[in-house]
């Protein structure tokens, strides 16, 4: 139990110093790390405080407090999976809202400027 | 530029990707027909003559920078007319298989009827066109579907030959769906009430290109338009931002 639990507590560590590494490299808003965060914080206290571990695994009437622990680092992955899932579906109407102004203001300034261009004044 | 001449402007509506090899004649046989309509093409990130070939054939051409489907792609054009101030959008496909000739049929129903769509069908002129078995299964089940959601038989769902008013445009100008868009199309017009009608349209086989629907693609489409559906019945249309 010990040795999956400190597996379980390197890979939060892992996970923080990675998005840590992220923020200060630019590859991740802030906003969107907090998320990553608090779930390693989460699998990183319950994996080191095993009486929280117990209590919790009380709480959901299971037995075995790893098992426990496996079902909690689920859920807070399936969460952090649909937040990121509607944001990208928020950025892809955006996206598409932006693509189709842009497409029709390019068309629009076309005809603005064969309108004005030289070569019709002449 | 395409703008309306006068109050109650039709515009036609082509969305196009790759239809190099068409687009040219389906243009110029709306134009020869219905020459004092104005024809806008929107081009979906073709990758070969698309956009060349419509602008030669005297289209409005809007190109999208990148590829948006054809949801998207229908959605920029209705946006374009909707801003721009016409009445009426006939779309028509961009292969050759919607008939110009019936555009006047379309514009004339959609303009005298209390209807804010309405849909060329294929299939109510007696003598069904032959289709394949899968899209054939898939045109039966969405119509067992929608006639349970709009109460009201819809021979041909799956028609792309469709024409809009004014109030339909507004609504499609802020909210379309963007995959397979005809049938979720018809459900969020159900949810504002708006009407449609069926008028008998003879479809083409198509001038250039092939069709890209595979079984398996077929299979998406069921389960994605199903899904589409469902979502649109449930929709929340309350927090819907503005686009």
């Amino acid at each position: 139990m010990d040795r999956l639990l400190n597996i379980v507590a390197g890979m939060s560590v892992l996970l923080i110093g990675l998005v840590f590494f992220a923020i200060r490299r630019a590859h991740i808003r802030v906003e969107y790390s907090v998320s990553w965060l608090s779930a390693a914080l989460v699998m990183l206290v319950l994996s080191q405080w095993q009486w929280a571990l117990r209590q919790v695994a009380e709480f959901l009437g299971v037995n075995n407090a790893p098992f426990a622990l496996l079902l909690i680092i689920l859920s807070l992955f399936l969460i952090v999976f649909f937040r990121f899932s509607v944001i990208i579906s928020d950025l892809k109407d955006a996206n598409i809202a932006l693509t189709q102004k842009l497409a029709i203001l390019e068309y629009q300034l076309q005809h603005v400027q064969e309108k004005h261009s030289p070569s019709r004044d002449a | 530029m395409i703008t309306p001449q006068h109050s109650n402007a039709l515009m036609i509506l082509i969305p196009a990707y790759n239809e190099g090899g068409a687009i040219r004649r389906v243009v110029t046989e709306v134009r020869g027909l219905l020459p004092q309509i104005p024809v806008l093409v929107i081009d979906d990130c073709s990758t070969d003559d698309t956009r060349t070939e419509a602008l030669a054939a005297g289209a409005g051409v809007i190109s999208v920078p990148y590829h948006l489907g054809l949801g998207g792609c229908v959605q920029a054009g209705y946006r374009y007319a909707y801003d721009a101030g016409f009445s009426y959008v006939i779309r028509i496909d961009g292969d050759g298989q919607h008939d110009p000739q019936f555009i006047p049929t379309l514009f004339r129903t959609l303009r005298d009827s209390p209807v804010q769509m309405v849909i060329g069908s294929r299939y109510l002129q007696g003598k069904v066109p032959a289709t394949s078995f899968a899209r054939g299964v898939g045109i039966w089940f969405f119509r067992q579907i929608l006639k349970l959601i709009l109460e009201k038989e819809v021979h041909d769902p799956t028609s792309g030959f469709v024409g809009v008013n004014r109030q339909a445009l507004e609504v499609f100008a802020r909210s379309f769906p963007l995959e397979y868009p005809e049938i979720e199309a018809l459900v969020v017009l159900q949810r504002r009430q708006f009407r449609f009608a069926e008028v008998p349209v003879v479809m083409r086989p198509r001038l250039a290109g092939v069709s890209t629907i595979t079984a398996l693609k077929s299979f998406y489409y069921v389960l994605h338009v199903l899904l589409g559906v469902v979502v649109n019945i449930l929709k929340y249309e309350g927090k819907r931002r503005k686009g």
